[in-house]
C-alpha cells in the first residue's frame, strides 16, 4: 500500500473556493478564475508515494508545491480531494487525531529551519518527543542520537543563533529524525543554504536514507537537486503536475516544452546510468568478453572517469556479471547531445 | 409660515443629548449593581491599603537600600548607586511616604492592568474579529482626556483611592494590549507552523513558542503600562487618591512653585527608576553585561552545559 496517496487535490485561496473548484472541473482555465479574483494554488493533483521512496516535487515559486506539501499533513485543508496517509483520510481526522498523525507519523523540515531560538540545540532536536510527552531522560537520549546522526555531537547546549545556516538545518533534520516518524516532509529544506553546504546536506540525506529508509516528500525548485535526490519526481507548473517519473524518464522524455526547458540545464552525466544509454549487443557472442565492465546503475559521469583506464567500448553488466549491452563512443556522444536536440532543431529552422 | 419658522427654531435649538444618555447609563449601573461596585471597591481599597502599609512600614533608609539592591541586580552597580542616591533625594524632601503611596497605587494598578491586558492581547492576536473590536475601544481609552474618566469613577466608587485606581487601570492598559497583540503576531510564522507540524496543541504553541518569543515586546508594553500609570496616578490626586498627586494638587491650588517642583521631581525620579528596572527585567539581554543578574545567568548556563558534558562523557 502507498504511504501517501493524494487524489484530485485542489486548494483555492480566496472567496467561494467550492465554486472555483467546480469551474476548474468543468474546464475553466486558470486565467479565467484568476481574473475572477480566486487564487488556485493546487489544481487536480493526484499521486502516490511508496514506502521508502524519496518523492520530489519540483516547481518554480508560485507553482503550488509548498501549498501541496502542507495539505499532506493537514496544515492546510484541501478545497477538494483527499489525502490518505496509510489507511487514514487526513481531511476526515479531528483536531486531536490530526495532531497525533503529525507527531507520530509525519515530521517536517522547513526552508528557514524554524528552530525555537530560545531553546538549546538538544531541546530543539527533541521537540517532537516533548510534544508526545516523553520524559526528559528519553528526550535527551533520543535527541542526542539524532544530533549524532547528523554530525552535531558536542553542540547540544548551544543556542540556534550560535550555529551557521547548514548546522541549523542539521538541527532541523535531527528534529525530524528524532520524531521517529516513517514519513518526512521536507519543504525546500536545502534552498536557503550555500551551494557547497547544500551539496553536503544532499549527500548526508542520501546517506541517511540508505540507513533509515524513510518515506520522504521533498520540495525543491532546483531540478539538479531533484534529480540527485529523487527516486521519482513530480514537476509542477501553475498548480498542476505536468509530469511524474524517475529522473531518467523526465530527462529522456520530457512531457512538454516546459519540462524540456528545465531539463536543459541538468547535468545529464549525473542522472543517466550506463544501462539507460547502452546499445544492444550486436557483435558475435563472446567478442565483448575482453571489454572493460561497468555495472548497470553506474552514472555516466563515472563511466567517463573509467574511460581513462579502460578504453571504449565498455560492456554493461548486471549483478551476475551477465552482459546487458555495450557503450561505445557514439553511444556516449549521442546521450550527451540529446539535451540540445531541441535547440539545434530551432536553429536549423531559423536558418531554413 | 409661522409654523415653518417655529420648526426651524426647534431644529436649531435641538441638541444631541449624549451627556444625558451617559448620565442615565451610569445611574442605571449604580442602581442595578450596587453590591458589585461595593465589593470591587472594598477589594481594591483593601489591596491598596495593605500594599501601601507594607511599603511605608520599613524605615526610609531600609526601603531605599532594598530598592537600590534591586537596581544593582537589574542593571549593575552604576545604576544601583545612582538610583539609591536619587531615591534618597525624595526622602530628604520629606516626600517619602507620599512617594510610597504612589508606588503602591502604581504597583496595584499595573498588576491589574497587566493581568487584564495580556489575555485580551492574546485573544486579539488570535482572532481578527476580536482585534477589530478591541482596536477602536483602545483608541477611545487612550485619547479620551484622562480627567474625564475620573467623573464616572467618582460616581461609581466615591472619592478616594478606588476611582484613582480604576481610572489609572483604564488609562494605562491599552499599550499592554496593543504590544501583546503585536508581539504575538510578529512571531515568525514558520516557527509557529513547525509547532503545528510536530503536533503541538494551540495552547502549547502559545505557551512554548508564541509567548516566549513575544516576551520582549510584551515586556516593552508592560513598561509602557507602568509609565502611563505613573502619569495617571498623579492626576488621580484630583479625586482624592493619596500620594505625590496630593502634593502636586495642593501646590497647584495654592500656586506655590517650590512644593510643586519638589513633588514633580519626586515623580520624575520614581518614573526613571521604575522605567529602567522594568526595561532591564523585560529584555533579559537588556541587563547590562556588568549586572549581577546577567552574570548570574551566564554562570548558571555555564554550569548546566558543564554538567551536560560530564554526563555525556560518563555514558
Amino acid at each position: 500500500m502507498a504511504a501517501i496517496r493524494a487524489e484530485g487535490l485542489y486548494k483555492v485561496f480566496g472567496r467561494r473556493p467550492d465554486d472555483v473548484v467546480r469551474q476548474l472541473d468543468e474546464g475553466a482555465s486558470t486565467e479565467d478564475v484568476v481574473a475572477r479574483g480566486a487564487t488556485p494554488a493546487v489544481i487536480d493533483v493526484s499521486f502516490e508515494v511508496q514506502p521508502g521512496e524519496i518523492f520530489v516535487v519540483m516547481g518554480l515559486s508560485g507553482s503550488g508545491k509548498s501549498t501541496l506539501i502542507r495539505m499532506l499533513n493537514g496544515l492546510l485543508t484541501p478545497s477538494a480531494g483527499h489525502v490518505h496517509v496509510g489507511d487514514r483520510d487526513v481531511s476526515m481526522l479531528g483536531a486531536k487525531e490530526l495532531r497525533q498523525l503529525r507527531s507520530e507519523e509525519m515530521s517536517m523540515v522547513f526552508q528557514h529551519f524554524a528552530l525555537l531560538p530560545h531553546r538549546t540545540v538538544l531541546e530543539n532536536a527533541a521537540y517532537a518527543l516533548k510534544v508526545r510527552g516523553f520524559d526528559k531522560e528519553t528526550r535527551d537520549e533520543k535527541g542526542r542520537d539524532a544530533l549524532n546522526l547528523v554530525g552535531l555531537s558536542g553542540w547540544e547546549d548551544r543556542l540556534p543563533s550560535q550555529l551557521s545556516g547548514g548546522m541549523k538545518q542539521r538541527v532541523g533534520l535531527a528534529r525530524a529524525l528524532a520524531a521517529e516518524t516513517d514519513i518526512m516532509l521536507m519543504d525546500e529544506a536545502f534552498s536557503a543554504l550555500d551551494p557547497l553546504i547544500r551539496r553536503e546536506m544532499q549527500d548526508q540525506l542520501i546517506d541517511l536514507q540508505h540507513r533509515l529508509n524513510k518515506t520522504i516528500v521533498f520540495i525543491t525548485h532546483d531540478l539538479n537537486e531533484a534529480m540527485r535526490l529523487g527516486d521519482r519526481i513530480a514537476v509542477m507548473r501553475a498548480g498542476r503536475i505536468v509530469q511524474i517519473g524517475t529522473p531518467e524518464e523526465i530527462l529522456r522524455e520530457p512531457a512538454d516544452d516546459y519540462v524540456a526547458e528545465f531539463v536543459k540545464d541538468v547535468d545529464r552525466t549525473r542522472v543517466l546510468t550506463a544501462s539507460s544509454v547502452m546499445e544492444p549487443v550486436t557483435e558475435q557472442a563472446g567478442s565483448h568478453d575482453q571489454y572493460g565492465r561497468v555495472s548497470a546503475n553506474t552514472l555516466l559521469s563515472d563511466v567517463f572517469a573509467m574511460t581513462e583506464r579502460n578504453p571504449l567500448p565498455l560492456a554493461v553488466v548486471d549483478g551476475d556479471n551477465r552482459t546487458l549491452g555495450v557503450i561505445n563512443e557514439r553511444t556516449l556522444l549521442h546521450a550527451m547531445v540529446r539535451a540540445d536536440e531541441g535547440q539545434a532543431r530551432e536553429q536549423e529552422a531559423s536558418h531554413g | 409660515m409661522g409654523d415653518i419658522k417655529a420648526w426651524l427654531q426647534a431644529i436649531e435649538e435641538w441638541r444631541l443629548p449624549l451627556g444625558r444618555w451617559v448620565e442615565q447609563f451610569v445611574d442605571w449601573l449604580t442602581d442595578t449593581f450596587p453590591a458589585f461596585f461595593e465589593f470591587l471597591s472594598d477589594v481594591l481599597f483593601g489591596g491598596y491599603e495593605a500594599l501601601a502599609d507594607l511599603l511605608i512600614w520599613p524605615m526610609d533608609v531600609v526601603m531605599i537600600l532594598i530598592l537600590g539592591v534591586l537596581g544593582v541586580l537589574a542593571r549593575g552597580w552604576r545604576f544601583g548607586l545612582g538610583g539609591t542616591a536619587a531615591l534618597f533625594v525624595i526622602s530628604l524632601l520629606n516626600l517619602w511616604d507620599p512617594a510610597m503611596e504612589t508606588l503602591a497605587l502604581i504597583l496595584g494598578s499595573v498588576v491589574i492592568a497587566t493581568v487584564l491586558a495580556i489575555p485580551i492581547g492574546i485573544a486579539a492576536a488570535r482572532s481578527d474579529i476580536v482585534s477589530n473590536v478591541v482596536r477602536p475601544v483602545l483608541d477611545f481609552m487612550q485619547t479620551m482626556p484622562p480627567l474625564v474618566y475620573l467623573i464616572p469613577a467618582i460616581i461609581l466608587f466615591g472619592v478616594g483611592v478606588v476611582p484613582g485606581l480604576i481610572a489609572t487601570i483604564i488609562f494605562a492598559m491599552p499599550p499592554g494590549i496593543r504590544l501583546t497583540e503585536l508581539g504575538i503576531r510578529q512571531v515568525d510564522q514558520e516557527v509557529v507552523e513547525a509547532g503545528h507540524a510536530f503536533g503541538s496543541a494551540p495552547g502549547e504553541i502559545l505557551r512554548q513558542i508564541q509567548l516566549p518569543l513575544a516576551r520582549p515586546t510584551i515586556m516593552a508594553g508592560i513598561n509602557q503600562v507602568i509609565m502611563l500609570a505613573l502619569s495617571m496616578v498623579v492626576l488621580a490626586g484630583f479625586v482624592g487618591a493619596p500620594g505625590l498627586g496630593q502634593e502636586v494638587l495642593s501646590a497647584i491650588s495654592r500656586v506655590e512653585i517650590g512644593p510643586g517642583a519638589e513633588a514633580g521631581l519626586s515623580v520624575v525620579i520614581l518614573a526613571i527608576y521604575l522605567d529602567r528596572v522594568t526595561a532591564a527585567l523585560g529584555t533579559g539581554s537588556g541587563a547590562s553585561p556588568g549586572s549581577a543578574l546577567s552574570r548570574w545567568r551566564t554562570r548558571f548556563a555555564g554550569r548546566v552545559s558543564v554538567r551536560a558534558r560530564t554526563t555525556k562523557e560518563d555514558t
